[in-house]
């Protein structure tokens, strides 16, 4: 069985680049994809990067989608609104780096979804 | 009033007309109080929507806002993406199957502006292109007759009037109080939008 999948997007390709290079330092077990900057990699988000993101991480356990700022996170709800899956959460209000980080772990141990929103909801 | 499958597609045109002259503008303003990319999102955007169009064949005035839709969501890049791609897929929701009259489009609006609040979790007195759409949608509903010209005076007002809030959402909100005197994009660039539209009425009138 698979872990919970991770979606990290941001407003820059780097930032999110930056983050998995932080992760995987400690976690290799966990299926991340970035979704950084817009179609061009010029600096905003993209719904269609978003959305291509969480068919790569995508598994019965789950997705979580972590973001930056606002309109990253209307984004990434219309991409969840346009995929038929059920089971995709958005980290709301949760710092991106730390929250990541967080949520790998405990996706790594083996987590269910609920659990690690729960944990990354205390960063 | 009627909009037409060829009015819909001109209001589109003459949006993106006005979007391409006034892209510095646009980014003038959001470099003042946002992050500066307004201009150049819009103009991508709706440069992307007049292409679609331009090799697409259509059956309805849905059909085209159910496309501009898609485009900005997938185009824009920035807030303006999800929220004008959001307002337009709910004016095509509302007018599938159906005939453009005013009551329909007086629907397709209002169903937008709560569309663009719902996405945007924003309200009145944001300063935020709510404050172009919530009045607009207000003049549809109690207008008699639709008179392009009083439509216009109605978004260039609300635009004005943004001047003065404070912004408390949006990249903007970080500044607070500097934010006030300066014009939101967003509704500058929804002013464009129902200027357009006076526009394409005007002719068919």
């Amino acid at each position: 069985m698979s872990n919970v999948g991770l979606v990290l997007i941001s407003h820059s390709p780097k930032v999110v680049e930056g983050i998995k290079d932080i992760i995987t330092q400690v976690i290799r077990n966990v299926p991340i994809e970035l979704a950084g900057g817009t179609d061009h990699n010029e600096i905003g988000t993209s719904f269609e990067k978003i959305q291509a993101a969480i068919e790569q991480v995508y598994n019965e356990r789950g997705v979580v989608l972590l973001y930056d700022l606002g309109s990253a996170m209307m984004n990434a709800e219309m991409a969840i609104e346009f995929s038929n899956y059920e089971n995709i959460k958005i980290a709301d209000n949760v710092p991106l780096v730390e929250g990541a980080y967080v949520a790998a772990v405990e996706s790594g141990m083996g987590k269910s979804l609920d659990e690690v929103m729960d944990a990354i909801s205390k960063v | 009033m009627l909009l037409s499958l060829k009015d819909s597609i001109d209001w589109m045109n003459i949006m993106n007309q006005k979007i391409q002259d006034n892209k510095q503008y646009l980014t003038k303003l959001d470099q003042a109080i946002g992050d500066g990319d307004h201009g150049i999102n819009m103009a991508r955007g709706f440069n992307e929507v007049v292409s679609k169009l331009s090799v697409t064949e259509y059956e309805s005035v849905s059909d085209v806002f159910k496309d501009v839709a898609m485009t900005l969501m997938g185009k824009v890049g920035g807030a303006s993406g999800p929220l004008y791609g959001t307002a337009f897929l709910k004016m095509s929701l509302a007018s599938k199957g159906k005939e453009v009259d005013q009551q329909v489009f007086a629907t397709a609006v209002n169903d937008a502006l709560q569309g663009i609040k719902q996405r945007g979790k924003s309200t009145e007195g944001e300063k935020t292109l709510v404050d172009v759409w919530a009045p607009v949608v207000n003049f549809f509903q109690k207008e008699q007759e639709v008179l392009p010209n009083a439509l216009i005076n109605c978004a260039s007002e609300a635009v004005e009037e943004s001047k003065t809030i404070k912004a408390t959402k949006g990249r903007a909100a970080y500044l607070g109080e500097r934010s006030v005197g300066h014009l939101d994009p967003g509704s500058v660039s929804s002013f464009y939008l129902f200027e357009s539209l006076a526009e394409v009425l005007e002719k068919g009138a």
